[in-house]
C-alpha cells in the first residue's frame, strides 16, 4: 500500500470525518491517559488529516490509550478521536503480519453496554 | 438515480406532482439550488396550497396516463393558509383508499410534506416515489379504460 | 383568438448549459396559438425586458410564457414588464426551467424533453388566464410589536416618532428584556441601565406608545394592513391603574421564599413584588404559585397595608382585541439548559454559573449589591475560570450548531471588569476561536490580553470536578500541547443562547416560518433580512438570529422603517387570485365558508330572473377580496363546483395536467 492508501484506509476504518473537527481540544482536555501518550487525542485527528500518517504509525500512543471513548463522548463535533487512534493501531498490527484477532476469537455473546471497541482494542494490545 | 435511456426500452413512468406555492414549491426550487438531482420524469405544477388540488385533477392525471401522482405540501401546522394542509391530508386519504379499490395501486398516490427548507427531503422524496412507482411498472388499469371509452 | 409569446432564458449558461435553449424556443414556434418566440441570454435583464415589451406590441400578444427561473424569483418582474408593454401582468405565466430542470438534471436530452413539457404546460395554462386586477384594502394605522426587550422598544419608539399608534405586547410584568438584566455592556462598558432605562421611560411616557405588559398575544386573524389580534392581560393581582409602585406589599409579603428570577434565581423575592427598581410599569405583580392569600384564602396582609387599594385578589384573566395594520416580532432569547453538559458540573457545584448569572452578581443592584461573591460560601472568588462555547457550535446533538455569536465579547468583558475592580483575581479563559468581528470589537478583546492580563488558553475543557471544595478545570492547552488543570474559585460558563420558546407559539399564530433551531426565517438573508416571508411581520433581535445590542438596535430601527413605509399607505393593492362562485350554480349550502380559515366567504341574498318576467330570491355565497387569501380550499368543498379561484382555476390546473401527461 503506499501512503495515501494507508490515509485513506486509516480514515475508512475509523469511520470519523477528521473535516468536522473544529481543533477545540475537548478530546486532549478530557482524556485520562493524556500524559502517557506521545501523540495526544487532537493530534491523531489533524495529523491524519494532514496525510502524515508515518508519526501516527510510529506513536507510542496507540498503545497507551485506554479505549475509555471519552474523548468520543465529549468531542461537540461528532468526531471520533478513539476510533481513529484504534484505526491507526490496526493498521500497525495488520503490517506487523500479526493481526490476532479471529472472529472466533470474540465472545459469541457480546455485551451491548461494552463498546465493542474497547474489547477489540483490548485483544489488539494484549494478545501476542 | 441511473440515466433512463429510451433505446433500452425501460419504462420510464410519468408523474405528475403538485406543490403549495409556500413551502413544497420552495422546497423544489432549494433541491435545485443546492443541484440535488430527482429524475426528469418529475412534473411539478404550482398551486398556492395543497388544499387547492381537487381530487379530479388526480383522477385526470391517471386518466391521462400518468403512472403516479404526488402531492406536497406544508408540514401540519405550518400551513401558509393555517389549515389547508389538513383539508389535503382528509381528502387524499380518502380519495387515495378509493383508488386502491379501484385498482391504481395506493404505491402510486402519496402526498408528502416538504418545507420551503427541505430541499434534501424533497429530492429524496422523487427519487424515492419514481423508484416505487418505476418497480410497480405502467399504470395500464386506467389507461386501458380510457382506450375502450374512447371506442 | 389566443396569441401566445414565448420567451427562453438562458440565464447566462444556468440554463442553457443544460437545456438546449435555442431548440426549445423553435419547437414552441409550431405550438398551437404561438404566434411568436425566442430566446435570450439574460430574460430579466433591461435588454431582456425590452425584447419582451417590444415583442407583445409588434405582435400583438394576448400572453405571454417566459421560460426562466422559479416565478418566485421573476415572476413579480415580468409581470411588470408585461404591464410597461400594456400587456394585463397576470396574462404572464412562467415555466421554471431553471430549479425545476437545469440545475437538476444533468442529461441534455433529458433536461431539453422536460423543458419542453414544461414550457408546453405553460402555455397550456396560459392560454386559459383571464385579465385581473388586483383590489385595494385599507390599511389600520397602528402596530403591535411584540416583546418588549431592547429590540421592541427600540422599534416602538421608533415608530411611534413617526406618528404612528404602537402598543408592546410583553409577557413579563416589565419591558426591559434581558438587556435589563445585564451589568455593562460592550465595547464601551457602559452600564446596561444607565442606557436602557431612559428608553423605557421614554416608551411609558410616549403618548402613541400602549405598553400592555404581563400579557400574551392569543390570537391572530386578518393579513397585512389588517391584523385583528387578541391579547391576554393575564391576571397581575394588583390594579395597575392605581399602584404608585410604593413596594409597602413587598414590605409586608411574608412568602419571600420565591426564586428571584430577575437575579437569574440568585436570590429570594416576595410573592407580590416588582420585578426590579426601575420596572416599567411600576407596578407590582402577584405570584399565584408563591401568594398564601390565593393558595389557601388566608393572608392578605399586601391588600391591608396598600394605601391605594389596588391588590385585587379576585383579578381574572381578560381579553383585548385590536387592529393592527404591522406586526413586528421581538421575542428575545434566553440561554440554553445545561442538562447535557454534565461534563462542566453545573447541575452539582453552585459556583458553577452561567455569564447571565455573572451578569447579576456583579450588578450594583443584583444579589450581592455589585461585589463578586461567589455563590457557595460567599467567598471572594480568587481564580476565575472562563469557559467558552458551552452549547454552541455543537453538532454532536447536545448543544447548537451555531455560533452564538455575543459570548467572545461578553466573556472578553467580564474578564476585563474582574480585573479591573479586583486586580489580585487570577482569570483564565479557554475559548475555541475568538470571534471579534465588529467596530472596535478585536480591539476591545485585545485590551483584556494587552492591558488586563487575562490568561487565554486555546483549548477546550474536558472535565469540571470538585475536590475539597475546590474546583478541578481540567483542559487542553492546544499551544502548548499541554493538558492543564487550574484549580479555581468560580468557574463561569458562556452558554449558548436559544430564542425565547414561546416564539413557536408567535410564530404558528402568525403563520411566520421558522428554522430547525426554532429562529424565525426572514423574508431574504441578504436583501429583506428584516421581512418574514408572511406580509406584515416583521422581525428584530435575537428570535432571527444571534445578535448583540448594537446590531438588535439596527435591526429594530430597519423594522420600524419598513413598518412606517407599511402604514404611511392608506390603501394596499391585494392579490387579484382570490375565489369566486358562480352564482348561477351555487346553492347556498355553507360548505365553503366552513373551510374558510380566514372568514372571507359570507352569504347574501340575491334576486335571479327566471325568464318570462320572473324572479327568484336566492342565497348565495359572496368572497370578501380583501380577506381573501386565494387557498383554494373552497374550491374543493364546493359540492356544485360553483367556487372557482382566479389565476388557479379548476380548467387551467387541469390543461396543465393533460399537457404534462401527453405523451
Amino acid at each position: 500500500m503506499t501512503r495515501e492508501e494507508y490515509v485513506e484506509s486509516i480514515k475508512a476504518i475509523s469511520g470519523t470525518d477528521v473535516r468536522k473537527c473544529m481543533k477545540c481540544g475537548k478530546c486532549s482536555g478530557r482524556c485520562p491517559a493524556f500524559k502517557d501518550m506521545d501523540i495526544k487525542p487532537h493530534q491523531f485527528v489533524t495529523l491524519l488529516g494532514q496525510g502524515k500518517i508515518d508519526v501516527l504509525l510510529e506513536s507510542k500512543a496507540i498503545w497507551n490509550c485506554l479505549s475509555c471513548m471519552a474523548c468520543v463522548e465529549r468531542c461537540p463535533r461528532g468526531v471520533a478521536p478513539a476510533a481513529v487512534v484504534e484505526a491507526v493501531r490496526d493498521t500497525v498490527v495488520r503490517m506487523q503480519g500479526k493481526n490476532g484477532i479471529k472472529a472466533e476469537d470474540i465472545p459469541p455473546i457480546v455485551d451491548e453496554l461494552i463498546p465493542q471497541q474497547l474489547l477489540v482494542s483490548a485483544y489488539r494490545k494484549y494478545n501476542k | 438515480m441511473q440515466e433512463v435511456t429510451t433505446e433500452k426500452k425501460e419504462f420510464v413512468p410519468n408523474i405528475v406532482a403538485f406543490c403549495c406555492n409556500w413551502c413544497s414549491y420552495a422546497g423544489a426550487d432549494l433541491a435545485g439550488s443546492s443541484r440535488l438531482t430527482y429524475p426528469a420524469n418529475v412534473k411539478i405544477i404550482r398551486v398556492p396550497c395543497s388544499c387547492r388540488v381537487n381530487p379530479t385533477f388526480v383522477l385526470k392525471a391517471f386518466q391521462q396516463g400518468a403512472d403516479g401522482v404526488i402531492l406536497c405540501g406544508c408540514h401540519p401546522g405550518d400551513c401558509h393558509y393555517v389549515t389547508g394542509n389538513y383539508y389535503t391530508r382528509r381528502r387524499m386519504s380518502l380519495l387515495f383508499s378509493f383508488l386502491n379499490y379501484m385498482g391504481i395501486e395506493k404505491e402510486r398516490t402519496r402526498v408528502e410534506w416538504v418545507s420551503a427548507a427541505e430541499g434534501a427531503k424533497f429530492s429524496a422524496v422523487m427519487n424515492d416515489f419514481v423508484k416505487t412507482v418505476t418497480e410497480l411498472g405502467e399504470n395500464k388499469k386506467l389507461t386501458d379504460l380510457r382506450v375502450k371509452e374512447g371506442e | 383568438m389566443q396569441r401566445i409569446g414565448v420567451f427562453i432564458c438562458w440565464c447566462g449558461s444556468n440554463i442553457a448549459a443544460t437545456v438546449d435553449v435555442e431548440k426549445v424556443a423553435e419547437i414552441m414556434k409550431s405550438e398551437p396559438g404561438v404566434v411568436y418566440s425566442a430566446n435570450y441570454q439574460y430574460m430579466c435583464s433591461e435588454n431582456g425586458q425590452q425584447l419582451i415589451k417590444q415583442a407583445i406590441k409588434e405582435h400583438n400578444l394576448t400572453g405571454i410564457v417566459v421560460g426562466s427561473c422559479s416565478p418566485r424569483m421573476h415572476e413579480a418582474t415580468f409581470r411588470k414588464t408585461a404591464e410597461e408593454a400594456g400587456l394585463n401582468p397576470y396574462m404572464v405565466e412562467i415555466a421554471n426551467i431553471r430549479e425545476h430542470c437545469s440545475w437538476i438534471h444533468k442529461d441534455m436530452d433529458e433536461a431539453t424533453e422536460k423543458a419542453v413539457i414544461l414550457v408546453r404546460t405553460a402555455i397550456a395554462k396560459v392560454k386559459l388566464n383571464a385579465p385581473l386586477t388586483a383590489g385595494e384594502s385599507p390599511v389600520v394605522k397602528r402596530a403591535l410589536v411584540i416583546g418588549g426587550g431592547i429590540a421592541g422598544i427600540q422599534a416602538a419608539l421608533d415608530i411611534a416618532d413617526a406618528g404612528f399608534e404602537v402598543d408592546i405586547v410583553e409577557k413579563n410584568a416589565t419591558i426591559g428584556g434581558r438587556m435589563a438584566q445585564i451589568d455593562k455592556t460592550f465595547p464601551t462598558l457602559d452600564c446596561s441601565a444607565c442606557i436602557l432605562t431612559p428608553k423605557m421611560v421614554d416608551c411609558a411616557q410616549h403618548e402613541k406608545i400602549d405598553i400592555l405588559s404581563y400579557s400574551e398575544v392569543e390570537e391572530v386573524k386578518g393579513f397585512v394592513g389588517n391584523f385583528n389580534v387578541k391579547i391576554r392581560r393575564k391576571a397581575r393581582y394588583v390594579d395597575e391603574t392605581k399602584c404608585t409602585g410604593c413596594k409597602i406589599c413587598m414590605e409586608k409579603c411574608p412568602s419571600k421564599k420565591g426564586l428571584n428570577t430577575f437575579n437569574m434565581g440568585l436570590n429570594t423575592r416576595p410573592a407580590i413584588h416588582i420585578p426590579f427598581a426601575q420596572a416599567i410599569p411600576n407596578v407590582a405583580v402577584i405570584d399565584p404559585e408563591q401568594c398564601i392569600k390565593l393558595k389557601t384564602g388566608k393572608c392578605g396582609i399586601c391588600q391591608k397595608f396598600c394605601g391605594v387599594g389596588a391588590i385585587d385578589y379576585e383579578q381574572k384573566d381578560t381579553f383585548v382585541e385590536r387592529q393592527y395594520g404591522a406586526i413586528v416580532v421581538a421575542t428575545g432569547f434566553k440561554p440554553i439548559d445545561l442538562d447535557n453538559f454534565n461534563e462542566y458540573g453545573y447541575a452539582d457545584n453552585k459556583d458553577v454559573i452561567t455569564s447571565l448569572e455573572l451578569e447579576r452578581l456583579m450588578n450594583a443592584a443584583g444579589p450581592t449589591n455589585g461585589v463578586l461573591l461567589r455563590p457557595s460560601d460567599g467567598e471572594h472568588p480568587k481564580v476565575i475560570t472562563f469557559i467558552q462555547c458551552v452549547g454552541s457550535r455543537d453538532t454532536s446533538g447536545c448543544g447548537k450548531p451555531y455560533c452564538s455569536k455575543i459570548c467572545c465579547m461578553y466573556t472578553a468583558k467580564h474578564a476585563m471588569l474582574i480585573r479591573e475592580k479586583y486586580p489580585d483575581t487570577e482569570v483564565h479563559v479557554f475559548y475555541i476561536d475568538v470571534r471579534t468581528p465588529g467596530k472596535n470589537y478585536d480591539e476591545f478583546f485585545r485590551r483584556a490580553v494587552e492591558q488586563y492580563g487575562v490568561d487565554y488558553i486555546k483549548g477546550m475543557v474536558g472535565k469540571v470536578y470538585n475536590e475539597n471544595g475546590k474546583l478541578m478545570v481540567q483542559g487542553s492547552n492546544l499551544i502548548d500541547n499541554e493538558q492543564v488543570t487550574i484549580v479555581s474559585d468560580l468557574v463561569v460558563l458562556a452558554a449558548a443562547i436559544e430564542p425565547e420558546p414561546s416564539v413557536r407559539k408567535v410564530a404558528t399564530l402568525l403563520t411566520a416560518s421558522i428554522d430547525t433551531n426554532n429562529f424565525l426565517t426572514e423574508s431574504h438573508a441578504k436583501l429583506r433580512p428584516v421581512e418574514s416571508p408572511t406580509a406584515g411581520v416583521y422581525l428584530a433581535g435575537v428570535c432571527q438570529g444571534p445578535k448583540d445590542i448594537p446590531e438588535t438596535v439596527s435591526q429594530a430601527s430597519a423594522c420600524a422603517a419598513k413598518v412606517i413605509g407599511l402604514l404611511v399607505k392608506d390603501k394596499l393593492k391585494t392579490n387579484p387570485c382570490v375565489a369566486t362562485p358562480d352564482e348561477m350554480m351555487c346553492n347556498g349550502c355553507s360548505q365553503c365558508a366552513n373551510v374558510c380559515a380566514y372568514g372571507a366567504i359570507t352569504y347574501v341574498d340575491k334576486e335571479f330572473r327566471l325568464g318570462g318576467g320572473k324572479t327568484e330570491i336566492r342565497r348565495v355565497a359572496s368572497v370578501n377580496p380583501a380577506v381573501c387569501q386565494g387557498c383554494g380550499a373552497c374550491t374543493v368543498t364546493c359540492p356544485s363546483g360553483a367556487m372557482d379561484l382566479k389565476g388557479f382555476s379548476s380548467k387551467q390546473i387541469m390543461s396543465e395536467v393533460e399537457a404534462i401527461c401527453k405523451k
